[in-house]
């Protein structure tokens, strides 16, 4: 039969010989993207230098300095022990990264299955939609006297409140991803012969993702957001522990490290679910499809 | 899939269709009764709102008749309240595209035969590059549908279809939302697949000019309730290209067949029907 012109973009060709890593970093670096984000964060860490270093404002003053923080931060023989040379400040650290990924992992496979369970079957969401509704808006704090007494032991609790504050987001989100699949696609798929198992796994899971990737970065921030809390109440390790208890023996320079920290391990935590977020969702990026 | 089987027969007998939206009944399809020939380029045109696409969602196992029955090679397909399973012996090529956004273009077109069990993937997947170069579209196997145009969408889909060697396809105005010089393009490549691979086809339009262009035989509706107004051998030869467009045969029954569906559209409208479609 007649040759149909077959749609090569000659563009794609050329873009293969340079590696996609080097194409991007030189597309950000011609954007303003990077040079905003550098003067934002000049801005605010020089309005901090300027009141509470160099003018010692009103109110201000009491506050720990940008110059002794960092100091603090970066001495191997830190005043109050904690910086970034001592074991201490990387076993809080691990205490508080532990908790947060394994009740992160655990709402996101349970949050996933009974998401998808929910917007799968009817009777099924029927049943547990109200009861998702109702136990949703209770706010993590409330929580907290409900699992001291409900768990045993004292980390089960803090991760179990961790667990929770990502369960219901990831619920939800799931749900509603399966919800937004079109319709024509499930037909599609069964008119492709596809058995519920595939339709499972190549269609409802694949279809929700956007979805799910949006609920998973709010599950991330909550889950951060609520271990701080459970720590603060009944923690005996980990950085929101270590910010109650640095206020307590008045080691301000201490607790502003474990707030910058706190603050970059979220930062990093949501840019590296976005970026398994789009490992997977290739498809969506419809530039250099099969790179 | 070269070795034309004679199969893809099918009857269509006393269809109808009753819709029950709060209480109204709203009839769809009224006695609608055809034949399609195995590998027969059927094609049902229509105003919007004929029933034709409930009609084929009959066929397909997404919708089910009130009356009548629908035979597939003699064998009862579908009576009312009885409608079939999906499957692949009734491919369906929708009007908005359905092609797995999420999946390349090789796992789309191969999927079919896999997931039916008729082939392992290295097997299909050779089968379906095979099929996707043929037809003038190598080199597309691993983007994403996203990346491609309208046109290649329509054109990908339908040799997903084939893939499955269907004993009847199923169109639901594919070619609806493309522009014009697109679905001139595309038409083509559906008759030149035609050609090559007859297959029994059920291909539903509102486009008169489509419908003569493609189909061997075109039945025309009339709007809600859905009937048959009249069936007409198109009778002019394959293959077919765009010069047959302003042949005289083409232009009389076009003629033609504009003046039924006018009368037709004025009836409607003389008679205070609203369009829900």
């Amino acid at each position: 039969m007649a040759q149909v012109i077959a749609p090569v973009p000659t563009a794609e060709i050329a873009l293969r010989s340079t590696a996609p890593w080097i194409i991007r970093a030189r597309r950000l670096l011609r954007s303003s993207r990077p040079y905003y984000a550098a003067l934002g964060l000049c801005m605010f860490f020089g309005a901090w230098f300027l009141l509470v270093d160099v003018f010692k404002v009103w109110r201000f003053r009491e506050l720990p300095g940008l110059v002794p923080s960092v100091k603090e931060w970066l001495s191997p023989d830190p005043v109050y022990g904690v910086s970034i040379f001592t074991a201490e400040y990387y076993s809080h650290i691990w205490a508080s990264v532990y908790r947060v990924y394994s009740a992160f992992i655990s709402a996101t496979i349970l949050g996933i299955a009974i998401g998808v369970l929910m917007g799968w079957s009817r009777v099924f969401r029927g049943l547990t939609f109200p009861i998702l509704e109702m136990l949703r808006p209770i706010p993590i704090l409330a929580w907290i006297p409900l699992a001291i007494l409900l768990v045993p032991g004292r980390e089960a609790p803090i991760i179990g409140l961790t667990f929770l504050a990502a369960f219901f987001v990831t619920i939800l989100n799931t749900l509603l991803g399966v919800r937004s699949i079109d319709e024509v696609y499930f037909r599609a798929a069964r008119s492709l012969g596809f058995s519920n198992t595939a339709i499972l796994f190549h269609v409802i899971v694949p279809g929700a993702l956007p979805y799910i990737f949006i609920g998973l970065q709010i599950a991330m921030g909550a889950c951060w957001f609520s271990l701080v809390a459970a720590e603060i109440v009944s923690g005996q390790a980990g950085l929101g522990y270590k910010v109650w208890e640095t206020y307590y023996y008045v080691q301000y320079e201490t607790m502003v490290i474990i707030m910058a920290t706190l603050g970059l391990l979220g930062y990093l935590s949501s840019a590296l679910v976005r970026f398994v977020g789009k490992r997977l969702m290739r498809w969506r990026v419809r530039l250099l499809a099969g790179v | 899939m070269n070795g034309a089987v004679a199969a893809g027969a099918l009857s269509i007998r006393h269809a109808g269709k009753v819709y029950d939206p709060e209480g109204l009944n709203v009839v769809a399809l009224d006695g609608v009764s055809f034949d399609i020939r195995s590998a027969e380029f059927c094609v049902v045109v229509g105003p919007s709102g004929c029933g034709k696409t409930t009609l084929l969602n009959s066929i397909a196992g997404f919708d089910q008749l009130t009356f009548g029955e629908i035979y597939l090679d003699g064998a009862v397909l579908a009576r009312p309240n009885k409608p079939p399973l999906p499957g692949a012996d009734r491919i369906v090529v929708f009007q908005q595209g359905a092609l797995f956004p999420w999946k390349t273009v090789l796992w789309n077109v191969s999927c079919g035969p896999i997931q039916q069990g008729k082939a392992n993937r290295a097997a299909a997947e050779r089968q379906a590059r095979n099929l996707l170069s043929r037809v003038g579209l190598k080199g597309i196997e691993n983007q994403y549908p996203g990346s491609l145009s309208g046109g290649t969408k329509r054109r990908v889909e339908i040799v997903r279809a084939l893939m499955n060697e269907p004993k009847i396809l199923l169109l639901d105005e594919p070619f609806r939302a493309l522009d014009a010089l697109t679905k001139s393009v595309v038409q083509e490549f559906l008759l030149e697949l035609y050609d090559e691979i007859p297959k029994t086809i059920f291909f539903i339009t509102h486009d008169i000019e489509e419908a003569i262009f493609l189909g061997d035989r075109v039945v025309v509706m009339t709007t809600r309730p859905g009937r048959v107004l009249r069936t007409i051998d198109v009778g002019i030869d394959r293959p077919r290209d765009y010069r047959v467009l302003t042949s005289e045969r083409f232009l009389k029954l076009e003629r033609e067949v504009r003046e039924s569906i006018h009368d037709e559209a004025r009836k409607a409208f003389e008679a205070g029907e609203r369009e829900l479609a």
